[in-house]
């Protein structure tokens, strides 16, 4: 039974999709090599893509390599998410003048804008479900988010190789896109399989009129993406988190991630998922104008702790274990969800190549240490 | 949609001076329509804020059912409460809120009502007590328990004063370094517990001030009976977006710009007092 | 205001005069009234805020900034060799004298320290501006908020939070430079990395230097992947730390660790 929602395109027809968004008025975004790692460009044509190039991921180290195979999606990721699309990095909030009330402010949502981000992970798309939760609640509705997020169409690509990064297999955010896609892609050897998640996807899937997939690629593509989720060589075990985190909070694990952790924010600045974020005020020299401004922070800056006067998280040690416990655990209760995708950027794109996935066993697993402080604790029926 | 990042101008109307490091502005909103909408509960903050400088959280203390003045209680500790400290009435500052939870007025009403606070953290449970007493049929006994390290730290002289003649109310203040002039109890505030009765199975407890006073003063409670579930605590964060979203005031899973700043102790128990939460 | 100069290249002076049309805007909001390498007519103080550029490396300089300090409400030092030294602080573990010697005809005529030291080291310094120069931004921030009466305050998070938030790449991970980016003070808009470079730590140490074992800066750390993956022998590893801030502490203090292992 053909799947209306399922289509066939040839890879090397790829530009045909392209040309398509564009005529429907987005900016087609999609990675391209650059500074030895892949980032988010505007393209036009599928030649600006990275063809032949794979990435090699470990921690700390990001690499390269050409294949010489004709392979379009061979990349995995690079450094960004979807993030800097819908909660950017600089983003001005208001422009404050002096007037005769004292001062107008003046908000400077910006205008949609029609993007197509064309090859994102399932892990991303995940993590832009996670942002969506956070910023487009009932509450409070973040108009800048909401205002990036509405022109937003996204291309997701499953994945049919898991780098030695990745775990999205066992945070069940991958290797498929499971939603919230416009249009999904399966690249099968010279064949693409274009799957419609949505309403606009839909239309853009009959602009291009394709044939219906065959039951033989559809089957071939599921085949390599169970595949890929098998071969994931990191996996995080969640089944006692959160509380199992929260109990660990003395554990002496903390201090030997925190003999290597640089407190260098890195770790927070390429998860899909951290949305900590500063307001910073500029000022011109008169005085007549300023521009209140938001920035992406992290829990691993001094400022973050700042509480009039004193800083309650002042060593790294403090700074590491807010950032895993709410990552793997408070997010849980705060959202409903892990804070984690499993896309293994924190372990890359460290410095020093922590692990989240081999720090979390060692946290959870109880220490000479910790029994004799839990005792003492009880003890003193604290 | 409403921008709640859009800050209003707001008249200094008057700037009282508490003490050599603290003053209480009275601001009112310069757009009338704003003004007229604007509504909070005794508990909530505003983000106040300073034109090129930045915004601070600070809690309301004046009378909710009297929205059309907002009174402010700022001590000076970093650079935007310095500033604040530079301007005089006539001046403007900024304000978006209300943000956060307030005390639970509605939760306390028929019973003995028992109010415990610290320091400069008696600011944020004034409107709650104002509001109390312009309903003073519907509450119980009211026990206020107020302690200072210095008389020099005791704010609101006058309305304490007044308190005292409110029916069926008792003020208990103390200090921990007293001078010779001060006629009240000398020590910390949770020795005042023993002065008092507290009927354990109805009262309510709205707790205030710095966190040690709660870490140390709940459990005192708590033996004498009182639930975790009737005890409620109002705490402080750095605060930058007063909506959930900036991620600095978080305690354990809580944002207390939105899930606070009071907090039914219960819930926060097991975070007070954990080091870096 | 007036801008002084002491040990140094001039160039953190030149970053003032770069200020372009805000150069203007701050002739209107300040009067600077003692700036010899931009005006030939200068003022006698007091002033209200100094700028002082260079590090003290004579005997001479050592007893004018105390003048300067005596007749100035507000003294800020401008750059790298102002607030920590500078790179001629390199002479702080050399013989000096054996460079007179090799350098110049006459040695006899050269009047130095041994040591060159920073501002701080000498007078009290009410803030730091960090750089080598420094940046125009942050530069312009700070006499802002002098005209507004603001209390100063510079970010000191890492030079990665600023290279992501542009959208670098990490020159550290995808290339294996030695970048100090993770311990040195944001400031100078991640220049370095965007241009695909390993950053040289000129902003100094983050969080304004170390505070002690497990807080930030975690130079050891970094040291230690420098050496152990990115395979940097110690004098590599030692001349990463010691350069245009090698003498500011948290950077000295890794230095001469590795200085040790050499």
């Amino acid at each position: 039974m053909a799947d209306d929602n399922l289509r066939i395109l040839p890879a090397a027809h790829l530009q045909r999709l392209l040309d398509t968004l564009c005529v429907r008025g987005y900016r087609t975004v999609a990675p391209t090599a650059r500074d030895g790692a892949v980032v988010w460009e505007t393209i036009r044509s599928v030649a600006d893509l990275p063809i032949g190039w794979r990435d090699r991921q470990e921690p700390g180290c990001y690499r390269l390599e050409q294949t010489g195979a004709q392979e379009i999606f061979g990349i995995v990721h690079g450094p960004q998410s979807l993030k800097p699309f819908v909660f950017a990095p600089r983003e001005p909030l208001l422009q404050i003048e002096r007037s005769k009330d004292g001062f107008t402010a003046r908000s400077t949502v910006p205008p949609s804008e029609k993007v197509a981000v064309i090859g994102t992970r399932a892990c991303d798309l995940a993590g832009l479900v996670i942002q969506d939760r956070i910023f487009l609640k009932e509450t409070y509705q973040d108009s800048y988010y909401a205002a990036r997020r509405e022109g937003l169409f996204v291309v997701a690509v499953n994945c049919t190789r898991a780098l030695a990064t990745c775990f999205c297999s066992s945070m069940d955010t991958g290797p498929r896109a499971h939603n919230s896609f416009d249009l999904a892609l399966t690249e099968v050897d010279d064949q693409l399989l274009v799957e419609a998640g949505s309403i606009a996807g839909q239309e853009v899937l009959s602009d291009l009129f394709l044939p219906p997939a065959p039951e033989s690629l559809v089957a071939e593509a599921a085949k390599r993406i169970d595949a890929c989720a098998r071969s994931q060589v990191r996996r995080l075990e969640r089944s006692r988190l959160p509380s199992a985190l929260y109990d660990a909070h003395a554990h002496p694990r903390w201090d030997t991630v925190a003999g290597r952790c640089l407190a260098c924010t890195n770790c927070t600045m390429v998860c899909p998922t951290c949305f900590c974020h500063a307001v910073e005020e500029t000022p011109d020299l008169s005085q007549q104008q300023t521009t209140h401004v938001r920035l992406w922070d992290s829990c691993f800056t001094q400022e973050h702790g700042y509480i009039h006067g004193k800083n309650i998280r002042p060593t790294i040690k403090d700074r590491y274990r807010m950032w895993l416990t709410h990552k793997l655990a408070s997010w849980i209760d705060q959202f409903g969800i892990s804070g984690c995708v499993g896309c293994g950027r924190c372990i890359t794109w460290c410095p020093v190549g922590i692990d989240l996935t081999e720090e979390l066993p060692a946290l959870l697993t109880p220490s000479e240490q910790q029994s004799v402080i839990n005792r003492q604790q009880e003890a003193s029926g604290g | 949609m409403v921008n709640p990042y859009l800050i209003h101008p707001a008249t200094i109307v008057e700037k009282i001076r508490e003490s050599d490091d603290i003053n209480t502005y009275r601001l009112q909103l310069v757009d009338e329509q704003v003004r007229a909408r604007f509504r909070f509960a005794a508990g909530q903050f505003n983000m106040v804020y300073l034109f090129g400088v930045g915004e601070v959280a600070i809690s309301i203390v004046s009378d909710p059912d009297e929205p059309a003045f907002l009174d402010h209680t700022i001590r000076i500790v970093g650079r935007v409460t310095k500033g604040i400290a530079e301007l005089k009435s006539g001046d403007v500052l900024g304000i978006r809120g209300p943000f956060g939870q307030g005390w639970p007025l509605d939760e306390a009403r028929g019973r003995p009502v028992v109010i415990v606070t610290g320091g400069l953290g008696c600011a944020p449970v004034v409107g709650a007590i104002e509001s109390i007493f312009r309903r003073r049929t519907h509450y119980g006994p009211v026990k206020i328990l107020h302690g200072v390290k210095t008389p020099h730290d005791l704010l609101y002289r006058e309305r304490f004063d007044a308190w005292r003649h409110v029916p069926d109310t008792e003020v208990l203040l103390t200090s921990d370094q007293p001078d010779k002039a001060w006629h009240h109890h000398v020590g910390v505030v949770t020795e005042l517990f023993e002065q008092v009765s507290i009927d354990p199975a109805t009262s309510i407890v709205l707790m205030c001030g710095p966190e040690i006073m709660m870490r140390l003063g709940v459990p005192i409670l708590m033996r004498r009976g009182i639930p975790a579930t009737a005890i409620y605590v109002s705490l402080e964060r750095h605060m930058e977006c007063g909506i959930g979203l900036c991620g600095h005031c978080q305690m354990g899973p809580y944002f207390l710009c939105k899930d606070g700043p009071v907090m039914r102790y219960d819930r926060v128990a097991q975070w007070l007092g954990r080091v870096g939460v | 205001m007036a801008v002084f100069k002491f040990a140094s290249c001039d160039g953190c002076q030149l970053s003032i005069l770069n200020l372009e049309e805000d150069l203007l805007a701050l002739g209107q909001a300040l009067d600077i009234v003692y700036f010899p390498e931009a005006s030939s007519a200068m003022r006698p103080g007091p002033y209200d805020i100094a700028l002082v550029e260079g590090s003290i490396t004579t005997a001479e300089d050592a007893r004018r900034i105390l003048t300067v300090r005596q007749q100035t409400k507000r003294l800020i030092t401008i750059g790298a060799c102002a607030t920590a030294g500078g790179i001629q602080a390199l002479r702080n573990w050399a013989d000096v004298e054996s460079f007179k010697q090799v350098v110049y005809p006459s040695p006899e005529f050269i009047q130095s320290l041994s040591t060159s030291t920073p501002i701080s080291e000498h007078v009290h310094v009410d803030f730091e501006l960090w750089g080598c120069p420094i940046d125009k931004t942050q530069l312009l921030r700070v006499l802002t908020d002098l005209v507004s009466g603001v209390q100063l305050r510079l970010p000191g998070d890492s030079v990665c939070l600023e290279c992501k938030r542009r959208g670098n790449v990490c020159v550290l991970v995808a290339k294996g430079l030695p970048c100090l980016g993770p311990v040195t003070r944001t400031g100078c808009g991640a220049i370095c990395p965007s241009m695909g470079r390993d950053c040289y730590g000129c902003f100094g140490p983050t969080e304004g230097g170390r505070k002690g074992p497990g807080f930030p800066p975690n130079t050891d750390s970094l040291a230690v992947r420098f050496h152990d993956d990115l395979q940097l022998i110690p004098i590599e590893v030692l001349r990463r730390f010691r350069g245009i801030n090698g003498y500011a502490d948290a950077f000295k203090q890794e230095g001469e660790k590795w200085e040790r292992k050499k």
